[in-house]
C-alpha cells in the first residue's frame, strides 16, 4: 500500500508544473493517525486538565513554571538525557565502524544481542543489574570473596551511574543499527580517493566519512536523546528516588495527587523542549544530507586481517559484551539459581534448578489470568506483528514524502511534529485515550487494537528515521536514467527505490518489532487480560512475594531474551529475499 | 505476485485497524472461544475494572458467569491510582460496570468525583462497621490487608538478636542499617508505611520519628518490588527489615521452591505499627447493567470470592464467614491493632505529608 502512494509521488513529480501536487497525499495516511491516535486524544486530555483546574488556567502554568521545583527537575532531565546520549554515542560509534566495515564471524550473534536490551522491560533491566551489580549481586559477592572484604565495595543501585549505564544498556543498539547499517553502504573509495588526493587519515575521516555519516549520526542521536529525555522506569527503579525526570514528576502529579492542570503544563512543557529539539534537528538535518552513491555491503566490508584491526575489533566487542551482555548473562544465570529458604553470610547462590522453567507450566491457584509461557509468547508476538505492519505502513509514506520534498516549508513544520510522540508522557497520552477515544465509531478504549496502535506511536518515529536517510540518499539521476530508458514507475520502484531502501526496511521492522515485544502496555488499557503478552505476565509474577514468583519473572525474562534474539537473528538472515542487497 | 499479495494483506490489516473490527484472528485480538467475548452467545456482558493486581480463579468467574447467564469481560486499568483516574476520566461515558480496587488511601477522591451509585446490598450486613467507611454504600469493603514491616527470622537468629516489635524500637542503634522502606511519593506500601507513623506519632511528630530513621540509615527505594526482591535479605539484599504484607509470610510458604515448615519473615505488628488498607468496589454510575452490576458485588462479598482472594490476591476477606486457608492460619499475622487514620484526612493531607517527608528523608 505504502508504494502504491510511491507510484503517485512520481506522478507528482512530474506534474510539477501543476497547481496540486498528488504527492501530498502521502501525508494522508501519517498525519490522518497521528490526528486520531495522538493530536486528538492529547488535546482533548489538556482541555479536560484545564478544566479541572479551580484557578483557571494561567495560574497552575505560572506557578509551575516558575517553581524552582520544575527547573531543577527540567535540568536534571535534559543533562542525563544529554550525558547519556554522548555516552551511548561514544560506545556506539565505534560498534558501528565495526558493523559496518567489517565482516567477522559472529557478528550477527553480536547484533542480534545488542539489541535484546531493546525489549527488556525495565524491571527486568533493574534485576538483571541487581544480579549483577546490587550490594550482593555476583561481582560484589566476588570481590567480596577474593579481597576478604566485610561489604560490598561497589554501590551502583540508586546511583547517577547506574541511570547512565543503563541508558547506554539500552540504546546502543539504536547507535548500532541505524549508524552502523547506513556506514555499510557507504562508498569507501571517497574516502580512499581523499587520501590520494594527499589527505591524512584524520583529514580524510572528518572532511568525508563524517560528514557523509552525519545525517545517520544525527537521527540516531535524536532518537536515543528523546529516549533518555522521557525515561522513567530507569530513573524510578535504578536511580531511585533521589532522581526525578519531567515524566516521573507528571507520574506522580497524575497518579498520586491527581493534580491535572499541574500535569499537564509539565506534559506540555516536555512536549514543548521535543519539538524544539526535533525543529533544531530538522534544520541540521537538510543541510547535512546530500545524495550519494551507497554500495552494497559486501563490497564496502573488508575482512579483519591484520593483527592490528584484529586487536581493535577485539577490544572492542569485549567492551560491547561486558555493558550489553554481561547484565543479560546474570539475568540468564539468576533464572537458573535456587535461594531455597534464606540466604544467609556470603552463601547467596544455592545451587543451580530447572524449578523456576517447571513453575511456569503451573498455575497453582487456577487464576484466570495465568498463561502459559508459549501463549504469552505468541500474544507478544501478535501484537508485534501487528505493531510492524502499522508502524511501516504509516512510516514508510511519511519518510518518502519528507525526503521528496525536503526543504519545502510544509516538510519543515511536519518533519518535527512526526517526532513528537516519542517525546510525549505516556502517563498523560494514556488518559488522554480514555477520554477522547470514546464514542463510536472509534470507541477503542476497551479494544484490544489499541494496544498496537500505542506500540506504533513509538515504533513509527524509529521507522521515518530509519528510512529516510536511505531515501535521501536515492540520487535522483538513478531514477531518471530508468525512466528514460523506459522503465515503468513500478519498474523504477521494484528495480531502484526498493533494493536502495530494503534494508532500511529491515532495520525499521526490527525496531517497531522490538519497541512493542518490549512494552508492557502501560499507556494502554489492558482489554484482554487474559491474553497477557511475556512483559505484562512478568509483572503479575513480580508483583506478588515468594521465591518462586521471582525466579517465575526471572525465567521469564530469559524466555523474552531468547525470544527476540531469535526473532532479530531471523529477520536479519531474511533480508527481504533479493531485496535486502543489490 | 506474492509481494503483491503480501501488500494486499496489509492493507486488509490496516483497513481492519481502522475499523477497529475485532477479526477472527488468533489470540489477543480473538473473540475467545467460550462463552466471554463471543457475540453470539446468550446472555449480557458484564464489565469490571480494575487495577493490574486483581486476580480470580477459573472456577469463580465460571460459577457465577452460570448463575447468572452472563459473560464477565475484565479490563486491566494500570496501578491502583492509575484505574482509579481512568475511572474518574471516563464516568460520563463509563468503561465498565463495576469498577474494583479503590483502597482507603483513595477512597475519597473516587467519592468526590462521584464515580459510584450508592447500593446498599444485603451482604453488608454481616460485614464489620471497621471496614464500612462510606456511610452513603457507594464503595463496599472487600477485603483488607495490612501494611507492616517484615523481618528475616533467619538474619535474627544467625545474628542473637531480638528483631523489633513496633516502630519505637526501629530508631535504636542495634537496627541501624537495616530497614528500607518504600517512596510514599511512587509506592502503595511506601505511603501506606508513612501514613502508620503519622497516625501512631501524630502530625506533629512524625517528621522527628522520620528524622531519627534518617538518622539510624534507612534506605528509601522507590517501588516495593525493589525492596523485597533487591534489598531484602531474604532474596539477596543487605537489609533484613522491609515494609511489606502482614501477608508476606503465607505467600513466602506458599511459593517456596522447597516446602517450608514455617515462613522464613515474621511481621512486626505491636503498638498500631502496621497500616490498614481496605479495598472497595461499587458500581459505576450510569451502567446499563444495573441488576447484574449487584449481582457481581454480592458475589464478590459471598463465601465463595472472599474464600479465593487469599491465594489469589493475598488479601484477607471482609465476610467473617469466610474461612482462611491453612497457610494463612498458620502463617498469616494480623494485628491487633493498627495506626487509624480517616480518608478524609489522608486526601486533605496527602500532599502535604509527602512534600514534607521528601524534604526530611531525601533532601
Amino acid at each position: 500500500m505504502s508504494l502504491e502512494r510511491g507510484e503517485s509521488h512520481r506522478l507528482g513529480v512530474r506534474n510539477r508544473s501543476g497547481r496540486f501536487d498528488p504527492g501530498l497525499l502521502l501525508w494522508i495516511l501519517p498525519l490522518g493517525f497521528l490526528a486520531l491516535f495522538f493530536f486528538y486524544p492529547l488535546t482533548r486530555i489538556f482541555l479536560l486538565s484545564f478544566q479541572r483546574s479551580q484557578v483557571g488556567v494561567l495560574l497552575p502554568i505560572w506557578e509551575t513554571l516558575r517553581s524552582s521545583e520544575t527547573l531543577r527537575v527540567l535540568g536534571f532531565t535534559i543533562g542525563q538525557a544529554a550525558i547519556s546520549t554522548l555516552l551511548t554515542l561514544l560506545i556506539g560509534l565505534p560498534g558501528a565502524y565495526l558493523f559496518g566495515r567489517y565482516e567477522f564471524r559472529g557478528k550477527a550473534t553480536l547484533r542480534a544481542l545488542s539489541g535484546i536490551p531493546f525489549v527488556l522491560p525495565t524491571v527486568v533491566v533493574a534485576a538483571a543489574f541487581t544480579a549483577l551489580l546490587g550490594p550482593r549481586g555476583w561481582i560484589n559477592l566476588g570481590l567480596i570473596r577474593l579481597l576478604g572484604l566485610s561489604g560490598p565495595p561497589i554501590t551502583f543501585i540508586n546511583t547517577l551511574t547506574s541511570i547512565l549505564v543503563a541508558h547506554v544498556f539500552y540504546n546502543t543498539t539504536i547507535v548500532l543499527r541505524m549508524v552502523g547499517d547506513f556506514w555499510s553502504h557507504l562508498d569507501p573509495d571517497m574516502e580512499a580517493a581523499a587520501r590520494t588526493l594527499g589527505a591524512n587519515r584524520y583529514q580524510a575521516w572528518t572532511a568525508v566519512t563524517l560528514p557523509l555519516l552525519s545525517p545517520a549520526i544525527l537521527a540516531a542521536a535524536l532518537l536515543v536523546f528523546l529516549f533518555d529525555f522521557t525515561s522513567f522506569g530507569v530513573i524510578l527503579l535504578l536511580g531511585g528516588p533521589h532522581f526525578a525526570t519531567l515524566e516521573v514528576e507528571i507520574y506522580y502529579q497524575t497518579v498520586s495527587l491527581f493534580n491535572l492542570p499541574t500535569a499537564a503544563v509539565l506534559s506540555l512543557l516536555q512536549l514543548a523542549c521535543t519539538l524544539i529539539l526535533t525543529a533544531i534537528y530538522t534544520r541540521m538535518s537538510n543541510r547535512l544530507s546530500r545524495p550519494i552513491t551507497l554500495r552494497r555491503a559486501r563490497l564496502t566490508q573488508g575482512r579483519l586481517n591484520t593483527w592490528k584491526r584484529r586487536l581493535g575489533a577485539g577490544i572492542l566487542i569485549l567492551v560491547l559484551l561486558t555493558l550489553l551482555v554481561s547484565p543479560l548473562a546474570a539475568l540468564g544465570l539468576r533464572s537458573f539459581t535456587r535461594y531455597g529458604g534464606a540466604p544467609r553470610g556470603e552463601q547467596v547462590t544455592q545451587g543451580w534448578t530447572l524449578a523456576n522453567y517447571q513453575q511456569l507450566a503451573q498455575n497453582p491457584q487456577s487464576s484466570i489470568f495465568y498463561a502459559p509461557p508459549a501463549a504469552a509468547i505468541r500474544n507478544s508476538l501478535i501484537y508485534a506483528l501487528t505493531t510492524v505492519i502499522l508502524s511501516l505502513l504509516i512510516g514508510a509514506p511519511a519518510a518518502w514524502a519528507l525526503v521528496r520534498n525536503g526543504r519545502s516549508r510544509l516538510t519543515r513544520w511536519l518533519d518535527p511534529l512526526l517526532m513528537l510522540p516519542l517525546g510525549t508522557s505516556a502517563v498523560t497520552l494514556g488518559l488522554g485515550f480514555i477520554v477522547a477515544l470514546d464514542r463510536p465509531p472509534l470507541d477503542l478504549r476497551a479494544s484490544p487494537l489499541l494496544l498496537p496502535v500505542a506500540h506504533t506511536l513509538v515504533a513509527f518515529p524509529f521507522v521515518v528515521r530509519s528510512l529516510a536517510p536511505a531515501l535521501a540518499s536515492i540520487q535522483p539521476d538513478l531514477r531518471q536514467a530508468a525512466s528514460v530508458l523506459g522503465a515503468t514507475p513500478r519498474q523504477v520502484l521494484r528495480f531502484i527505490d526498493l533494493p536502495l531502501v530494503g534494508r532500511a526496511l529491515l532495520v525499521a521492522a526490527v525496531f517497531a518489532f522490538t519497541i512493542s515485544v518490549g512494552e508492557f502496555g502501560a499507556t494502554a488499557l489492558i482489554a484482554r487480560p487474559e491474553n497477557p503478552t511475556v512483559p505484562i505476565a512478568i509483572f503479575r509474577s513480580l508483583s506478588q512475594p515468594g521465591a518462586i514468583n521471582f525466579g517465575q519473572a526471572m525465567a521469564l525474562s530469559t524466555i523474552l531474551m531468547a525470544v527476540t534474539a531469535a526473532g532479530m537473528l531471523s529477520i536479519e538472515r531474511l533480508r527481504l529475499a533479493e531485496v535486502g542487497e543489490f | 505476485m506474492r509481494r503483491i499479495s503480501i501488500f494486499l494483506t496489509l492493507a486488509a490489516l490496516a483497513a481492519l485497524a481502522a475499523c477497529g473490527t475485532t477479526a477472527p484472528s488468533p489470540g489477543p485480538f480473538k473473540a475467545t472461544e467460550t462463552a466471554r467475548d463471543s457475540g453470539t452467545a446468550p446472555g449480557a456482558v458484564l464489565t469490571v475494572m480494575t487495577h493490574d493486581s486483581f486476580e480470580i480463579s477459573e472456577d469463580a468467574v465460571a460459577q457465577f458467569e452460570s448463575d447468572h447467564d452472563v459473560t464477565v469481560r475484565f479490563l486491566k486499568a494500570g496501578d491502583t491510582g492509575t484505574a482509579l483516574n481512568k475511572a474518574i476520566l471516563s464516568k460520563d461515558n463509563p468503561l465498565a460496570d463495576v469498577f474494583y480496587g479503590v483502597d482507603n488511601t483513595f477512597l475519597s477522591r473516587a467519592l468526590e468525583e462521584g464515580i459510584f451509585e450508592p447500593y446498599p446490598s444485603p451482604m453488608l450486613e454481616i460485614i464489620p462497621q471497621d471496614f464500612q467507611l462510606d456511610p452513603s454504600m457507594r464503595a463496599l469493603p472487600v477485603d483488607y490487608g495490612d501494611v507492616c514491616i517484615n523481618y528475616d527470622r533467619a538474619f535474627y537468629e544467625d545474628a542473637g538478636l531480638l528483631p523489633p516489635e513496633s516502630l519505637a524500637d526501629l530508631p535504636e542503634g542495634r537496627y541501624r542499617g537495616q530497614l528500607v522502606v518504600e517512596n510514599p511519593a511512587t509506592s502503595s506500601p511506601g505511603l501506606a508505611f508513612l501514613l502508620a507513623t503519622v497516625g501512631v506519632y501524630g502530625e506533629d511528630g512524625y517528621l522527628e520519628y522520620w528524622n531519627s530513621l534518617v538518622a539510624n540509615d534507612v534506605l528509601v527505594v522507590n517501588d516495593w518490588e525493589s525492596a523485597y526482591y533487591s534489598e531484602f535479605t531474604l532474596h539477596g539484599g543487605t537489609h533484613p527489615l522491609v515494609v511489606s504484607y502482614g501477608s508476606s509470610p503465607p505467600a513466602e510458604v506458599y511459593f517456596a521452591e522447597t516446602p517450608l515448615d514455617r515462613a522464613p519473615t515474621g511481621v512486626m505488628t505491636a503498638d498500631r505499627s502496621c497500616f490498614r488498607q481496605i479495598e472497595f468496589v461499587g458500581i459505576l454510575a450510569g451502567t446499563q447493567q444495573r441488576q447484574l452490576a449487584q449481582a457481581w458485588i454480592d458475589f464478590m462479598l459471598s463465601v465463595t470470592f472472599q474464600e479465593n482472594m487469599p491465594l489469589t490476591m493475598f488479601v484477607y476477606p471482609v465476610n467473617p464467614a469466610a474461612a482462611l486457608p491453612q497457610v494463612f492460619v498458620e502463617n498469616a499475622v494480623i494485628p491487633e491493632t493498627t495506626a487509624e487514620l480517616a480518608p478524609d484526612r489522608i486526601a486533605a493531607n496527602r500532599e502535604t505529608w509527602i512534600q514534607d517527608w521528601t524534604e526530611v528523608v531525601l533532601r
